[in-house]
């Protein structure tokens, strides 16, 4: 399994038990997870997140298992040359989050990182929250992805591939039945936030979009890994649905 | 054994299109996860002819028919609570009565006045003198009034605990929203209240700091209505807890607060 949907690193906001490196693996061992994309959770606050990023390339480097998910910030000068330089580290993909960065979600600066990284073949990931609204610290009010701007991306650059995690499933269904076929062709979804029975979201959502859309993702350690896991147990997939959702997706958006 | 103290059921006089299918989920998605009771409540009709969180006599009088049925078409799998409205005393109490006699096991508070009001006093008593223990929605630190609920916190349900205190008090769903840090912090001296671990928030953290606060005697297993953050999370506890400790959330501690053979 590969889990597109991973941090190291303190959050801001509350602890969080397991933020090491090794604390990652180890929950990655736990509930049988072989690789994981990993991004640097204080530098998605940060004002510039290249010592995050720095951090991360290094770890990469040094753990086979882990790949890097840099952050990009398309307000800073010069940002172009972070997304080269993490095109020639051969990362999975880089990460933007506008709300975290104060910026449009479809203003220019983020328009023009979603085009620029479609050109250079990479993948662009971005979280619709990173924790329940309902139970955010009083100053996190940081405004979570819309829709909206997930569909006006993916109409910037024909190039564009997108990665959506803690997406739900009103979110997904929206941008999915709002762009073309060939625009919802080119968007992944974690599972994180998409609820399983009684609801029976996942299985709806699999069953109406289809799993090639679809990726394994946890958001750990903000959330324990266990039920993205439940929530394709309590599935009946064939093993090779569970296969794309859990891996083959993921590697074909890699390019491995 | 495994007993969900917090699952729901909906009926056809309920404002869910596809009950049926949300029923039959459930009780299937159950037998995966190995569940052996599932103790649910129905809100009335569920938004249709009245607010899910202010039912209306005649809604959970049908609500509360209906699940009494449940628990007779399915004896071995579902137990009841009694729902009532605060707002309509002499109407709740007779309601906990009735359940009471049809085989009920406890009483659901929802959100229809805040728990720490008089009017929820003898309810208490009714439910102390049936030994049912009182589920009671919480929004997990209510900094602000919420639209189509008078919500409680776990500050306000540990004011009407303490004035009951021979009455076992379930705390609804510490992952269903909100602050759970600040609803641990409210609970932890207030021994007659016990948490259940349901709702959809599965946070890094939340089981260990939960345990922390109040013990292993006085948490309680549940879903509510997301079974897989559920199961997530008794997952998690196999490889936290010894197997004793284990035995007592995923049933032990609901047998001892439940009216003696509930789950017999």
């Amino acid at each position: 399994m590969i889990d597109v949907n991973t941090f190291i690193g303190a959050y801001p906001w509350r602890p969080v038990h397991g933020t090491e490196p090794w604390d990652l693996l180890a929950a990655l061992d736990r509930v049988g997870i072989a690789e994981a994309w990993v991004s640097h959770l204080p530098s998605l606050y940060w004002k510039d997140p290249a010592a995050g990023n720095a951090v991360l390339l290094d770890l990469a480097a040094r753990e086979r298992r882990l790949h890097a998910v840099p952050a990009v910030h398309p307000g800073l000068p010069h940002w172009e040359d972070d997304l080269a330089e993490a095109r020639a580290h051969g990362v999975v993909a880089v990460r933007c989050d506008p709300g975290l960065l104060g910026l449009p979600p479809s203003g220019a600066e983020i328009t023009s990182l979603i085009r620029r990284a479609g050109e250079l073949s990479l993948p662009v990931l971005s979280a619709v929250r990173l924790e329940d609204g309902r139970g955010r610290h009083p100053l996190d009010v940081s405004p979570e992805l819309p829709p909206w701007a997930v569909r006006a991306w993916l109409r910037s650059s024909p190039l564009t591939r997108l990665v959506i995690t803690h997406a739900d499933r009103a979110f997904i269904e929206e941008v999915h039945w709002g762009s073309t076929p060939e625009e919802a062709a080119r968007v992944w979804w974690d599972i994180s936030w998409i609820w399983g029975p009684p609801e029976d979201d996942l299985c709806h959502l699999l069953a109406a979009i289809g799993t090639g859309r679809f990726l394994f993702g946890s958001s750990q350690p903000l959330r324990i890994p266990e039920v993205a896991c439940a929530r394709l147990d309590l599935l009946d997939l064939s093993a090779e649905d569970r296969a794309a959702i859990t891996f083959r997706n993921a590697l074909a958006l890699a390019g491995k | 054994m495994l007993i969900d103290v917090h699952a729901h059921f909906y009926h056809d006089r309920s404002g869910r299109a596809g009950w049926g299918a949300l029923n039959h989920s459930r009780l299937t998605a159950g037998e995966r996860i190995g569940i052996t009771w599932h103790v649910a409540s129905v809100l009335g009709s569920w938004g249709l002819t009245s607010p899910t969180y202010f039912p209306s006599p005649s809604d959970l009088e049908y609500g509360n028919r209906w699940l009494q049925q449940l628990t007779q078409t399915h004896p071995h799998r579902v137990r009841g609570y009694v729902t009532v409205n605060p707002n309509h005393t002499g109407d709740a109490l007779r309601r906990i009565d009735l359940g009471k006699r049809a085989g009920m096991i406890g009483l659901k508070l929802a959100a229809s006045r805040r728990a720490d009001d008089p009017l929820l006093d003898p309810l208490s008593e009714a439910a102390g003198r049936h030994d049912f223990p009182v589920l009671h929605h919480v929004w997990q630190h209510r900094r602000t009034e919420r639209l189509g609920q008078e919500a409680s916190d776990a500050v306000e349900l540990c004011r009407l605990a303490a004035r009951h205190p021979k009455v076992h008090f379930i705390l609804a769903h510490i992952g269903g929203g909100g602050d759970w840090i600040h609803s641990l912090r409210a609970v932890r001296p207030q021994g007659n209240v016990l948490i259940d671990l349901s709702g959809s928030g599965a946070d890094g953290g939340m089981l260990e700091q939960t345990l922390q606060a109040v013990g292993i005697e006085r948490l309680l297993w549940g879903a509510d209505v997301t079974l897989c953050t559920g199961w997530a999370k008794l997952r998690y506890l196999e490889r936290l807890l010894t197997p004793n400790d284990l035995d007592l959330v995923r049933a032990g501690n609901a047998v001892r607060i439940f009216p003696k053979g509930a789950f017999a």
